[in-house]
């Protein structure tokens, strides 16, 4: 994969670490993402979800915190996390955008052009997390931008930055992964077995991705898809198979032509 | 019975959910659009390549209906696509830039190259050009050419998504689709032509209509947990329609549309009922999977199978 700012030596790779294990459930992230990129509300419900009344990641949620209560043998335990977008190194999303909307920026982050989007939806079904959706009203897909507009300008994304614990931290890709390592070893260490980090793997099925986590248990405990693959890593088989199909349909009319030339019963 | 089952899989399920919740997004592409796109586009593209095979034997009055039929077809896809965009004036942003990793970038180039083509082929049938019937055999076989890969290319278009039913049929989503499209334009011919010249209309809507069949019994009963959808709830009710209807037009176009004009009428719809049918079961089928985790779970636990 190329990593554009890399490659030049002109701009690391930047992206997001948000270690589960210190989040207090406080949604400044929500907060903060919501004022800086004036996203709309989704309305208030109550989903008596623990203290979750987003539920997931959506046009109008780009941060979301999600709230796990769990028994355990050693007791109740709290898991919370602040999910995002994961900012793939091999983006399903990007691939399949049929306009050029999708983009991969100079900090290898994945950003949508609103006035390009033309709502086909295509990205929504094509993300393997379910990040990216359709804001009903407006007929666009959103998504979080890393905010592209702040680290521009050499500033940390408004949830970072609003993170009373250090619970998101921006910055280098190279170097949060190299932290997280550490902190994972220092958890087990301290008697956590069940630390472990989703993303942060390069030779996953998406090639490892710009915003990775600390959990504390399954991924798919806090509504994360436990291995998933970027769909296009298939596209030139599946190209292969409707190439195939295509022929076999241009065989088909070649015989119905032969068949009605050769039938003596056709006579017009 | 069914419904039952279906309430019981999510309490059930033997791995964490947050809170039952799906993982994916449900696909934002309403039913009525984008499935009966499907059907329309595999409907021209089929016609197409039959208009041209009955050019090329000399069937005029299934060739002037297979390119009608095409026209149609084709209209209503583009109707379709740019009512199904949230933005619907902006579908030319869909021409800014063209990829290959991109099936709908791909599929709107290709309906770009094949709608002129077709429409000229139609236009020639009502209009003889002076340079006479040489321009629409060459349209026609441009829109035949064209035409196999705007019937096929949808089905890439759904494999190559996350969601699962969709994706993991991706060797036999092309196959289904291009049987389907066949079946549905040997109907039409069926419908349309007089039983002298509709031959090579029964014998592509036979064939289609088997390929169909085949196809569609395989990505039911594949060996994995997104099958499931195909066979269950809506989907499964309406891909048991769409087998009915389909063996239906094909054994009514081998044996008796020959004989008699009410016969090939009855069988041409059936074919034609049972490739819309099938692409709104592997519609319905795709947007099942995609609300139930455990399609996405399951599998990529590496325990497929095991429910």
């Amino acid at each position: 994969m190329t990593h554009i700012g890399k490659d030049l030596g002109l701009q690391p790779r930047m992206g997001f670490f948000t270690d589960s294990t210190v989040c207090i459930g406080c949604k400044a992230c929500e907060v903060a993402c919501k004022e800086w990129n004036a996203v709309p509300t989704d309305g208030s419900v109550l989903t008596a979800e623990s203290f979750d009344n987003t539920s997931a990641l959506g046009a109008n949620t780009w941060r979301h915190v999600a709230f796990v209560e769990q028994n355990t043998e050693q007791g109740f335990r709290w898991l919370m996390s602040s999910d995002v977008c994961k900012h793939c190194t091999e983006a399903a999303c990007l691939d399949v955008c049929p306009t050029g909307s999708l983009f991969r920026t100079e900090f290898d982050t994945v950003v949508v052009q609103q006035d390009i989007c033309n709502g086909c939806g295509y990205c929504v079904s094509a993300c393997p997390f379910g990040v990216i959706a359709q804001r009903e009203d407006d007929g666009r897909v959103f998504k979080c931008t890393l905010c592209y507009d702040r680290i521009g300008a050499g500033q940390t994304p408004a949830c970072a930055q609003a993170c009373p614990t250090e619970s998101i931290q921006f910055g280098p890709l190279d170097e949060l992964r190299e932290r997280a390592a550490e902190r994972v070893d220092a958890l087990k260490a301290a008697g956590e077995p069940g630390a472990r980090l989703y993303g942060a793997d390069p030779s996953d099925g998406v090639g490892g991705t710009g915003a990775f986590f600390l959990l504390l248990d399954e991924p798919e405990v806090y509504g994360l898809p436990p291995d998933p693959k970027v769909t296009t890593r298939d596209l030139p088989a599946m190209w292969r198979q409707a190439g195939l199909a295509a022929l076999g349909l241009l065989g088909a009319a070649v015989v119905s032509a032969g068949f009605d030339r050769l039938n003596p019963r056709s006579r017009r | 019975m069914t419904k039952v089952r279906e309430e019981l899989m999510v309490p059930k399920a033997d791995f964490g959910t947050y809170y039952g919740r799906p993982i994916l997004k449900e696909p934002t592409w309403k039913a009525a659009d984008i499935a009966g796109y499907f059907f329309a586009g595999g409907l021209a593209g089929g016609s197409s390549l039959l208009a041209a095979a009955a050019d090329l034997s000399g069937s005029t009055a299934l060739r002037r209906a297979a390119r009608f039929g095409a026209v149609g077809g084709l209209g209503f896809s583009l109707a379709a696509l740019v009512h199904d965009l949230g933005r619907p004036g902006r579908f030319l942003n869909m021409l800014r830039v063209a990829k290959p990793t991109s099936p709908m970038s791909m599929g709107s180039w290709l309906l770009t190259a094949y709608a002129p083509l077709a429409a000229l082929a139609a236009g020639t049938e009502i209009v003889r050009p002076p340079a006479g019937s040489w321009v629409g055999r060459a349209a026609g076989l441009g829109a035949a050419g064209l035409g196999a890969g705007v019937a096929t290319y949808t089905s890439v278009l759904i494999a190559d998504t996350a969601v699962p039913s969709w994706h993991d049929g991706y060797r036999v989503l092309p196959v289904l689709f291009a049987g389907s499209s066949a079946a549905s334009a040997g109907g039409l011919g069926l419908l349309t032509s007089p039983s002298c010249q509709a031959g090579g209309a029964r014998l592509f809507g036979v064939a289609g209509a088997v390929t169909e069949l085949v196809a569609a019994h395989r990505i039911e009963h594949a060996e994995r947990l997104s099958a499931e959808p195909y066979r269950s709830g809506r989907a499964g009710r309406l891909m048991t329609a769409a087998r009915i209807a389909t063996a239906i037009g094909a054994v009514g176009s081998a044996a008796v549309a020959r004989r008699s004009r009410t016969a090939a009428i009855l069988s041409g719809a059936a074919l034609m009922a049972g490739s819309a049918l099938t692409r709104f079961g592997v519609f319905e089928a795709g947007v099942a999977s995609t609300r139930d985790p455990k399609y996405v779970v399951v599998p990529q636990r590496g325990r497929d199978g095991d429910r």
